[in-house]
């Protein structure tokens, strides 16, 4: 069976020689979620409009449950669900409404449409609100009606644009958990896109990085922590010793490598940080220069962005021009 | 074929639904054509006494002008909504669902022809009430209401289109507010062909409202010249086929730079 999508060498450049897409590939496998993770900007909504059949690409090649994207874009349409930035939802029109227009627009009768909106409020905790105007919700509430309208016809393949953006704390955590439950069902692959490095972290069974239109580096979060290769060990003093006596101290010791002194600070990458603080300790003692403080950290997702990508996460969402901020918003 | 009965069907259900949520819009918009009637009227009674106006009573006159009018001023704005939903997200919702295109754009045609017809029918009431005459009766009131409606179907689908291409609504309102005088004075709404300078005569033998008036008053006269309410109207549905041609091609070009 194929995969759930697959896609190679997308290219699309916007007007005033935007280049969205450079030649991106990615796969999702049956029942995989994929997480697309990257700054504003990188190309993720680009990606998903084209997956969607919602633009074409300038090259490349994309296919969604066997179906090619250009040439089948109505048999694509069948069996994705999308849940894009922007809700979509009528705001005037009350959730029930909302859910069976949807499952008509897809080919349910009325019984069946009317059946299918009750059992997706009941599943996610809209029951009593279905019957007002969706304008009266919050936007949690809003967004897990936005999920509903993606899954009304029990697609094969779910696209979630950046579905917790704008939530506060408490509702993107309940749609996490939303999500994490969709992951449970074999049957349906999922395509998430995100910029926050946590939500990717935790309901991405596999990760795309992308920058700047090409996926950078792929693999499970684990995974591409693990390349990293250890963990990093900070040490602190309250005044700078000599660094050539640091390195001396460190340069012997096995499995610690990497040491960057920054003033009072020290970093290091060691393969189980864990054990290696107290050797670092004692030698530091021994070599006259007691540490003020030592501190263990795994490797993030942004190590591995920086890596990747050459810079930090958050300096990357941040660098965008307030241009291709806006066009990456749009888009 | 079905699916885009269907499909039409839906996204129209839907938008009516919309419509009969918040009714007094359908009722508040007909401020504007109420003031044209009734001030207009009583403005310009006097001009029919002009040799050569070719009409006795100007309400029996201006009923026609002013549903027209009221068609293009109505509809112009559809574009507006357009925005909204492009906005919101909500086309974009529809796209990715297996609903043909056509079946949307059909979807604002058939919504702006029955809140036009429904007008036309209100405006034509209020004309009687007031003292308006339509003696061509059975066969000429719904020539009138059918060329408003297509009038109406065109300026929708111009509005969309525009909507849908420069996704700007400054735009939409500045159009709307250069068209609406030099459409509705640029025609015979107000004033007997006869009597307009011949620059403006010629002008408005070009402007789709004049065939809209042309076509109307033709089949609304007590002997109704029905070749010529065919040769007008026939000029309007080219016009009506061609305005929603264009908008559903704007769909295409929206997706192409989205």
């Amino acid at each position: 069976m194929a995969h759930a999508i697959e896609a190679a060498g997308l290219v699309k450049t916007y007007p005033g020689d935007v280049r969205a897409l450079d030649g991106l590939a990615v796969t999702v496998g049956r029942g995989e979620i994929l997480g697309l993770l990257g700054p504003n900007g990188a190309g993720k909504s680009t990606t998903v409009k084209i997956l969607t059949t919602l633009i074409r690409p300038d090259a490349g090649a994309a296919a969604v449950a066997g179906h090619d994207v250009l040439r089948r874009p109505d048999r694509v349409r069948r069996v994705i669900g999308v849940v894009s930035q922007r809700s979509g939802a009528d705001p005037d029109a009350s959730g029930v409404a909302n859910l069976v227009l949807q499952g008509r627009l897809y080919g349910l009768g009325g019984g069946d449409a009317r059946r299918r909106a009750a059992e997706l409020l009941a599943r996610f905790g809209l029951e009593d609100a279905g019957s007002r105007p969706v304008k009266t919700y919050s936007g949690g509430m809003r967004r897990r009606l936005d999920v509903a309208l993606g899954l009304v016809h029990r697609p094969q393949v779910l696209f979630l644009d950046e579905p917790t953006t704008g939530l506060d704390p408490e509702a993107r955590a309940s749609m996490w958990a939303e999500i994490a439950r969709l992951a449970g069902d074999d049957a349906l692959a999922i395509l998430l896109t995100t910029h926050y490095l946590e939500e990717a972290d935790r309901l991405a069974q596999r990760l795309a990085i992308v920058d700047r239109g090409r996926v950078v580096a792929e693999g499970t979060p684990d995974g591409l922590k693990g390349e990293l290769r250890g963990d990093a060990v900070h040490v602190e003093w309250a005044e700078a010793p000599p660094e050539p006596l640091l390195r001396e101290a460190l340069g012997r010791l096995p499995g610690v490598r990497e040491v960057v002194v920054d003033g009072p600070r020290l970093s290091a990458r060691a393969d189980d940080g864990a054990a290696a603080v107290p050797a670092v300790l004692a030698a530091l003692d021994q070599a006259g220069v007691p540490a003020a403080a030592a501190t263990v950290a795994r490797p993030s997702l942004d190590d591995v962005y920086l890596r990747y990508a050459g810079r930090r996460f958050a300096h990357a969402d941040a660098a965008q021009t307030p241009e291709a901020a806006a066009a990456g918003g749009a888009r | 074929m079905t699916a885009l009965v269907t499909g039409t069907w839906w996204m129209t259900h839907r938008r009516l639904t919309a419509l009969l949520r918040n009714p007094a819009v359908l009722v508040l918009t007909l401020a504007q054509p109420m003031i044209w009637l009734f001030l207009f009227g009583e403005l310009f009674k006097k001009v029919v006494e002009l040799p050569g106006f070719g009409t006795q009573s100007y309400i029996d006159y201006i009923v026609p002008g002013v549903v027209i009018m009221n068609a293009v001023s109505l509809n112009s704005f559809a574009g507006m909504a357009t925005m909204d939903e492009i906005e919101r997200g909500t086309l974009n919702r529809f796209l990715v669902t297996p609903v043909r295109r056509s079946a949307i754009a059909n979807a604002g045609v058939v919504e702006q022809a029955i809140s036009t017809a429904f007008q036309s029918l209100v405006i034509v009431l209020l004309g009687w009430a007031a003292g308006a005459h339509y003696p061509g009766g059975a066969a000429g009131l719904p020539a009138l209401v059918a060329a408003a409606v297509l009038v109406g179907v065109v300026l929708a689908a111009l509005s969309n289109t525009l909507a849908l291409l420069v996704r700007d609504r400054n735009t939409i309102i500045g159009l709307n507010v250069m068209l609406l005088l030099p459409l509705t004075f640029l025609s015979s709404a107000f004033m007997a062909k006869g009597l307009m300078p011949p620059w403006i005569r010629h002008v408005s033998a070009a402007n789709p409202v004049s065939w809209a008036l042309d076509a109307a008053r033709a089949a609304l006269s007590a002997d109704p010249d029905w070749g010529s309410a065919a040769l007008h109207g026939s000029w309007l549905l080219v016009l009506t086929v061609a305005a929603v041609s264009l908008a559903i091609f704007s769909f295409r070009s929206y997706q192409r730079s989205q």
